[in-house]
């Protein structure tokens, strides 16, 4: 299963005479496919955890079967649609209720959302000083169109109470031994009812991917991956702050570091759960040491997207940083989405060019020039550079 | 999904827990002393491409950092005298500092 085939992940060396600090470059991984997913990014086996390869980046819905797979416990049950059901409960639910596929589809409105599903530790493997942790490249995401049923509609149909604090969400995915703990993870009721937030159970038009979280998992636009639990098999509302691993110990950050969300319930004085993803950009045209043929034509192009304020600009610079100036924008797919840009190169003399990009979203939001650390290489949103040549 | 996973662990089968991990057979690891406990107390819950991933990442203190989190955190039967083992074999075999 495993193709001999070293691919390596774009390089990014720092060059000469840039402004812009010198990033990592990501480990070298073999390609591999799950049973339904083509050849991916193997990053570990088991659990498995599968990044989407650069060429499979270049499309604005990225494809079922390339979009990445994460997991954190090993046990993944393949289940049964038709005798699934999700309960909801929690002392602040006031009909709990156990709903078939069935029961979601044809019980509440259909809605669609276009949203970026990013890890949060998509490209730890580039951060400098390095962070142990899978060691993705730029493929722990992938944009698609999520379509399923508003959290909150589920959640009022089971008779939900005021003075909830926070909706906790368990997916049927389990550790291997009973000792370790099981994957849950929490939102504050305020987020947990906006109306972008989705029980999830179509991806791109057709039925989740197994390794995506069949058959409905939760989708939290502009909100890290970590949230988005797959296989989704329990839902409770409490008038209380949840108490677990993954929301205690895991998946936290420095705080005040970050400028986002705020999760009031999970926030101590000296870290807060990571929330909304940062503004971030991402070549998918070329990679560091491409070569360019004089005079043919060359477009660079990507993507750039933020945690929901959406995308205002994409500036390019051809001199390392030095001077700035605006991309062409693609069609905006909604706020969540990632945006297209793209750059007409110069190819007409040869010699270096110094490129690199970066994105502002509406918020005001820029990408950094240099990285933002944190202990779990979270949130690496380094401006991202391109040494091109043009022959 | 505790109960399945207790059995599983309980029959042994924690490594074949699933027909989705076929690949992961073909790592080996560095001959040396502390592999075969190595491999048999980190494989019952992850496939040991996560020990060659890190090993670029983590010199000795590191991995001695690791392997007390797996057991702390993550509940890893490993006794101390095991995870001084399994210490000696990846900060000598799998240590950035190696």
């Amino acid at each position: 299963m495993v193709s001999r085939r070293v691919v390596t992940g774009a390089l990014l060396a720092g060059s000469a005479g840039s402004i812009i600090a010198a990033p990592g470059t990501p480990p070298t991984t073999p390609l591999a496919a799950l049973p339904g997913k083509k050849p991916l990014l193997k990053r570990t086996f088991r659990p498995p955890n599968y990044e989407t390869p650069l060429a499979d980046l270049r499309t604005p819905h990225t494809r079922n079967d390339a979009f990445f797979v994460r997991y954190h416990l090993a046990n993944i049950p393949d289940i049964d649609a038709r005798a699934w059901r999700l309960q909801i409960g929690g002392e602040s639910i006031g009909r709990p209720a156990a709903l078939s596929l069935e029961d979601l589809k044809r019980g509440f409105e259909r809605v669609s959302v276009t949203a970026v599903c990013q890890c949060s530790g998509n490209r730890r493997g580039l951060v400098t000083p390095r962070v142990p942790g899978v060691q993705w490249g730029y493929g722990a995401m992938g944009n698609a169109r999520w379509t399923g049923v508003r959290l909150r509609d589920v959640l009022r149909e089971a008779g939900l109470r005021a003075g909830a604090v926070e909706v906790a969400f368990d997916g049927a995915d389990a550790a291997v031994l009973p000792t370790t703990p099981d994957f849950a993870k929490s939102l504050p009721i305020e987020r947990a009812l906006d109306e972008h937030v989705l029980i999830a159970f179509e991806m791109n038009g057709e039925p989740l991917p197994r390794w995506n979280g069949a058959p409905a998992r939760l989708v939290v636009p502009g909100w890290t991956a970590t949230y988005w639990v797959k296989h989704l098999a329990d839902i409770r509302v409490e008038p209380r702050p949840f108490d677990g691993f993954w929301m205690k110990s895991a998946y936290r950050v420095p705080a005040g570091l970050f400028p986002a969300a705020p999760f009031p319930g999970q926030a101590t004085r000296q870290t807060v759960p990571i929330t909304e993803i940062v503004v971030n950009s991402l070549v998918t045209s070329h990679v560091d040491g491409d070569r360019l043929a004089r005079g043919a034509p060359a477009i660079l192009h990507g993507w750039a997207w933020d945690g929901g304020s959406g995308i205002a600009a994409v500036e390019v610079s051809l001199d390392g940083g030095h001077s700035w100036r605006d991309a062409a924008l693609g069609e905006d797919m909604g706020p969540y989405s990632w945006r297209g840009f793209q750059w007409p190169l110069d190819t007409r003399q040869a010699g270096p060019i110094e490129a690199a990009v970066r994105a502002r979203a509406r918020n005001g939001a820029v990408q950094p020039d240099t990285l933002v650390a944190n202990p779990a290489g979270y949130h690496h949103n380094v401006i991202q550079e391109l040494a091109l040549e043009v022959l | 999904m505790k109960r399945l996973a207790l059995v599983l662990c309980i029959s042994g089968l924690a490594l074949g827990a699933g027909v989705s991990f076929a690949g992961e057979e073909a790592i080996v690891l560095r001959d040396a002393p502390g592999r075969d406990l190595t491999l048999a107390r980190c494989a019952i819950c992850h496939s040991v491409d996560y020990i060659e991933t890190n090993a670029p990442v983590l010199d000795r203190a590191g991995w001695e950092k690791t392997i007390r989190k797996m057991i702390d955190r993550y509940g890893a039967p490993i006794s101390d005298a095991d995870a001084r083992e399994i210490l000696d074999y990846l900060g000598a075999q799998y240590s950035a500092t190696r």
